[in-house]
């Protein structure tokens, strides 16, 4: 069971939630960017929702299976073609073996998702499978996929079964089968301009004034310099009120960080584990996802809401990844 | 927002950092007393931690709780719906009571040995001159001094170090070393450290370690975890060249 990369496009690696437990050893926590993908690409073929999965990067990225597989795609819309057929998003679906699955470009979002049941048989590296990619820790031989790699995955899953099997009965000569189904996902937009949700960081008292308001009321673009690490934005130049000595602490998945040129950085997925610039805002947990789906060029706004407000979130959003768990279960026999 | 004096005369705060994270602040300076209460933190919560405790990241005058928020709250919600980041705050609040500085006890002392100058030390020369020494003078001071490790950052087993001596503090490079070997052991204005990985740098290279402070197969990944003392003690090529044998 396995599968070949024909060409790794743009960019192409392994993920899964992420390495927690060693960021006090300097340890960065990777993972997927889109994690909320990452999760409903696991659930809908059975896997735990933190399995490993292919981390696709705008385009160019093609994949041949060595087998009959059960897959699901999910993230952006990165026009996922099988032997040149648009396959859908967010839905299980069997590949027959030897096709081939293509990442052709994007309609919407940046990043796809390709999970296989029973997940990738790749070892963790401190308690996880993420690649980590500066460092070349973890994945696949702890960098991106490359032309040739083969990538092994293991027996699927007692869950995924009863739905393979009839993905398989209805397949007969066509490359790939799917499902009427799907789970929806509202967080790929694609429209011109996104309001990002964020609390106000450790240091937004020391900002100016006018840098405040221009925060939250100008546009700011993703620059080209944009990668897993952190998206540089251009807009406004935020300044301090005046200069003070920051000590290094600790940042997180989100946190907006203004170096002293005055464009601000949101760290994500690969960012250190700790900084020393001062913290104007930390993007809110549930609009991680939308971020990681930006494009450089696009424009965001940010919006202030309030810690409590970004707690409820969470919760709601985990209690819909719930129902989606729920939901899912029943329709294992149904296609 | 829970804001309350704690045993000591230092006022310690507890700021969330997102819907996930709480920073425990214990200060805004660099000192050995708050670094203390980071250290006893950091072990507490490596021994007793909660339900839904991520991990923590110790830095100098913080620790910083990760959390996830759903388990919690499904945990310790005792029907009054407090949120997460309350929970959280209230639970370091009682633990950061009874924490106990152990003053007496020892700290880790981790040898490194460091070929100083030539080849591996490029600018062991300019850090003589630039303090009016000999480089002898700089190898003797910068080897006997004892350094605290206040943290693990900027890159894995990278450890930010107190206590060197001012008389051989000395500027960043004006142009930065694209690359800088690892094993690199620097000095920066009043900093010195050792580089775990090769990275772009502008610190004034006084020599280099055979001894590798970044191991992702072992458990922990870091030689150096915060609050260890470290000594250097200088090595000759030969010695370095053997080490390096012996531990390939």
């Amino acid at each position: 069971m396995s599968i070949k990369v024909i060409r790794p496009g743009l960019l192409a690696s392994i993920q899964d939630l992420g390495r927690y437990g060693f960021q006090k050893y300097g340890v960065i926590v990777s993972g997927a960017m889109d994690s909320y993908a990452l999760r409903i690409a696991n659930l809908l073929i059975g896997n735990q929702e933190g399995e490993a999965a292919i981390e696709v990067t705008l385009m160019g990225t093609s994949l041949q299976f060595e087998e009959d597989s059960l897959i699901a795609i999910t993230g952006g819309n990165l026009s996922p073609k099988i032997e040149g057929e648009a396959v859908p998003l967010w839905r299980p679906v069997l590949i027959k073996k030897g096709s081939i699955l293509q990442f052709t470009a994007s309609q919407s979002g940046c990043r796809a998702y390709v999970t296989v049941a029973g997940g990738f048989d790749i070892p963790q590296i401190m308690e996880s499978k993420s690649t980590y990619l500066r460092g070349g820790i973890g994945g696949f031989k702890g960098r991106s996929l490359q032309a040739g790699d083969v990538l092994p995955f293991q027996e699927k899953t007692k869950a995924s079964a009863p739905l393979f099997a009839r993905l398989k009965q209805n397949l007969k000569n066509r490359s790939f089968g799917s499902v009427e189904w799907y789970v929806p996902a509202g967080h790929v937009m694609n429209t011109s301009e996104r309001v990002i949700r964020v609390i106000k960081g450790m240091e937004f008292d020391k900002f100016s004034s006018s840098s405040r308001e221009q925060f939250f009321e100008q546009e700011f673009q993703i620059t080209p310099q944009s990668d897993r690490m952190g998206y540089r934005l251009s807009g406004p130049e935020l300044q301090l009120e005046q200069p003070f000595e920051l000590l290094s602490e600790a940042v997180a998945e989100g946190t907006i960080q203004v170096p002293k040129d005055g464009n601000p950085i949101i760290l994500l997925a690969d960012r250190q584990t700790t900084g020393g610039y001062p913290r104007i805002a930390q993007i809110s947990s549930v609009d991680l996802p939308v971020v990681a789906q930006l494009k450089p060029g696009e424009k965001i706004r940010f919006k202030e809401i309030t810690r409590e407000e970004s707690e409820r979130l969470y919760l709601k959003r985990e209690q819909d990844i719930e129902e989606i768990k729920t939901g899912l279960s029943l329709k294992k026999w149904s296609l | 927002m829970i804001q309350r004096m704690g045993l000591t005369e230092n006022k310690i705060e507890m700021k969330p950092l997102g819907d996930s994270a709480v920073v425990v602040k214990f200060g805004t300076d660099i000192n050995s007393v708050v670094h203390r209460k980071v250290k006893a933190l950091t072990l507490k919560l490596q021994h007793h931690s909660f339900k839904g405790f991520i991990e923590c990241v110790p830095a100098f005058a913080s620790v910083t709780v990760f959390y996830n928020p759903l388990i919690v709250k499904r945990s310790y919600d005792t029907g009054k719906n407090k949120s997460p980041f309350d929970i959280v705050s209230f639970m370091m609040e009682e633990i950061v009571k009874e924490l106990v500085e152990d003053q007496e006890e020892n700290p880790r002392i981790v040898e490194i040995p460091v070929c100083y100058g030539g080849e591996y030390g490029p600018d062991l020369q300019f850090v003589a001159d630039e303090n009016h020494m000999s480089i002898e003078e700089v190898i003797k001071i910068h080897s006997s001094g004892e350094y605290l490790v206040y943290m693990i950052g900027f890159a894995p087993g990278f450890p930010y170090l107190g206590g060197l001596s001012e008389k051989i503090a000395t500027p960043r490079r004006s142009s930065p070393r694209v690359s800088i070997p690892v094993g690199s052991v620097g000095i920066a204005g009043n900093q010195t450290g050792v580089y775990p990985i090769s990275t772009p740098g502008g610190w004034q290279l006084i020599g280099r370690t055979p001894a590798a402070l970044f191991q992702p197969e072992h458990n922990p990944p870091s030689l150096l975890a915060s609050g260890d003392v470290v000594k250097f003690v200088p090595i000759t090529v030969d010695e370095y060249e053997k080490y390096q044998e012996t531990t390939q």
